[in-house]
């Protein structure tokens, strides 16, 4: 038995929902009440448009904004907090990179190198700014095991490629890719990297200059944080050339009749007034991890993800689609059971208060390569537990048999 | 199957349905998609002298989509259009919440499938075929 802390005394969730099996952190993870604590405090004492500093109120806001910032500075290991820009999710991140950065930037006959396990997020952007700017996307494949090597893309590059978008980590296979041997590569061959942390920033370190990617994006709410802040990071060189995404207040100099000169790095990003108090619980989430040893909760994850992997290789009609070694999995197991659609294992689970996925997981070309239509998904944070997992497998026990087939 | 989750007609629908398979004589074809879940079925409609004569259904989908469309095909066959039709607004008006217990009983087996009106997330799922249905008829309609 692990003598891990009980992480779950500290998410309100689960006092509320004193049976539910919480098993879909990858989609949405659950806050902490340090979390809740400092967005409530925030609107309790420190609300007021900020970046004005007209009066001691906003400035106070600001403070907490600009402070939000220096937080996820450090998380990532950003050179300076102008190449930290606050958005939604990662999702706008993507966008924001495509529709400025790409617009400008990729032209006729260029290439742009998707990854076949991407997320409709780090594909669709990519699919547009092709078709405006006659472009072409191509694609780097992998096999049933998610695996992609440097030798293929190596193979992939050609000297028209202008991009790679590739996650750290892919929300189907839960695989770590070797980020920073691609960029290597990338950039031996001239070319851009643009990461999609969304998976990997709750589960292992992120060190932006290590890596050496050019961008790189992740959602708050998937780290503990609330929904509605996300982070796009930016080599700064890069984010200087790269023209607004959004134009209107906040991220303006000077504006005449006729023109408009706009403000530095990173406000000329964040046009509008911005989320003060999602970038607070977003620095909440990031101190609540530091504060618990990140190293301690990776660990966690780790042990329950094994141990939930080898319960599951033992049944014999459920089919785990990705690495065969619990360590390819990274806290996501996604599986098919024989016979049964996801939609309905999904079903099953949660007549039992199991919150599981199912579907294509926002990777449709993906699941048309591995030959499945859709799949199912268990995904783990260091709050859960292995009385959770021991739920888990016990109903996936159970689901042929609840289908009707015998035996 | 007494246990089964879905109940016992659903099951056996899903697991041994009539009415999947090809249908060579088919005069009408119509596609289904429900893009979130991935579900893909091919109606086909057999219509001769303004009766469906036969049908069938192929392609992929969860039990519930599945059974939805094997109980559907075995309710319109040898019905007319207009019957359908009608028997297609029942379907939706059953998976509202809306119907009456003699309207229920015009849907046969179908309704097995009223339990869906508590089930928001499967609505997609259950209505497919019958949608894709309407689709074709309404289509057919206009040709002619």
């Amino acid at each position: 038995m692990s003598d891990a802390k009980n992480y779950k005394a500290d998410f309100p969730v689960f006092s509320g929902n004193k049976d539910l099996v919480y098993l879909d952190s990858s989609a949405t993870t659950q806050k902490p009440q340090a979390v809740l604590d400092a967005v409530n405090k925030y609107y309790h004492e420190e609300n007021a448009n900020p970046l004005r500093g007209l009066y001691e109120l906003s400035v106070r806001a600001t403070d907490a904004y600009d402070n939000a910032r220096e937080t996820v500075k450090q998380f990532i290991g950003a050179g300076s907090k102008e190449e930290i820009v606050f958005t939604r999710n990662a999702t706008e991140s993507l966008n924001l990179v495509a529709y400025s950065y790409g617009r400008e930037f990729i032209n006729e006959g260029d290439e742009i190198l998707v990854a076949i396990s991407e997320h409709h997020s780090n594909f669709l952007p990519w699919q547009q700014i092709a078709l405006q700017k006659g472009a072409k996307v191509r694609f780097l494949e992998t096999d049933h095991t998610g695996l992609y090597t440097k030798e293929q893309l190596e193979a992939a590059l050609t000297p028209k490629t202008k991009l790679l978008a590739i996650a750290q980590i892919s929300n189907v296979f839960g695989r770590l890719n070797p980020i920073k041997d691609f960029a290597d590569i990338c950039h031996k061959n001239g070319t851009l990297i643009v990461c999609d942390a969304a998976q990997s920033a709750p589960h292992l370190k992120i060190d932006v200059k290590d890596l050496d990617v050019d961008f790189l994006v992740f959602s708050g709410h998937k780290m503990l944080a609330p929904m509605g802040i996300g982070v796009l990071y930016g080599r700064r060189d890069l984010l200087e050339k790269t023209p607004p995404f959004l134009y209107g207040g906040e991220m303006i100099e000077y504006v005449t009749r006729d023109g408009a000169t706009f403000a530095p790095l990173p406000h000329k990003f964040e046009a509008g007034t911005v989320n003060v108090g999602g970038a607070v619980g977003l620095k909440a989430a990031i101190d609540y991890i530091n504060d618990n040893d990140f190293d301690k909760l990776i660990d966690r994850e780790h042990e329950l993800t094994a141990y939930a992997f080898d319960l599951m290789k033992n049944i014999p009609f459920v089919n785990i689609i990705g690495g065969d070694k619990a360590e390819h999995h990274h806290g996501i197991i996604t599986f098919a059971v024989e016979g049964v659609h996801p939609h309905d294992i999904a079903a099953i689970f949660d007549a039992d208060n199991i919150a599981i996925r199912a579907g294509h997981h926002c990777a449709q070309p993906l699941h048309k390569t591995l030959g499945v239509p859709s799949s199912a998904r268990m995904s783990l944070s260091f709050y859960n537990d292995e009385q959770d997992i021991d739920r888990f497998i016990s109903t996936l026990k159970t689901i042929r048999g609840r289908m009707g087939y015998g035996g | 199957m007494a246990d089964s989750f879905y109940g016992e007609v659903l099951a056996d629908h899903n697991l041994h349905p009539l009415h999947r398979h090809e249908l060579a004589d088919a005069t009408h074809v119509c596609k289904g998609l429900n893009p979130t879940c991935g579900d893909d079925i091919e109606l086909h409609l057999d219509i001769k002298d303004n009766i469906i004569s036969d049908g069938s259904f192929t392609g992929i989908g969860c039990a519930i989509s599945q059974a939805s469309a094997d109980i559907m095909l075995e309710l319109v066959i040898g019905k007319t259009p207009d019957e359908a039709k009608h028997l297609t607004a029942l379907f939706r008006k059953m998976i509202g919440g809306e119907i009456s217990d003699d309207e229920l009983e015009e849907l046969e087996e179908a309704g097995a499938l009223q339990t869906i009106s508590k089930m928001p997330a499967r609505v997609k799922c259950a209505t497919l075929s019958w949608n894709t249905l309407e689709r074709l008829l309404d289509e057919s309609t206009h040709e002619h």
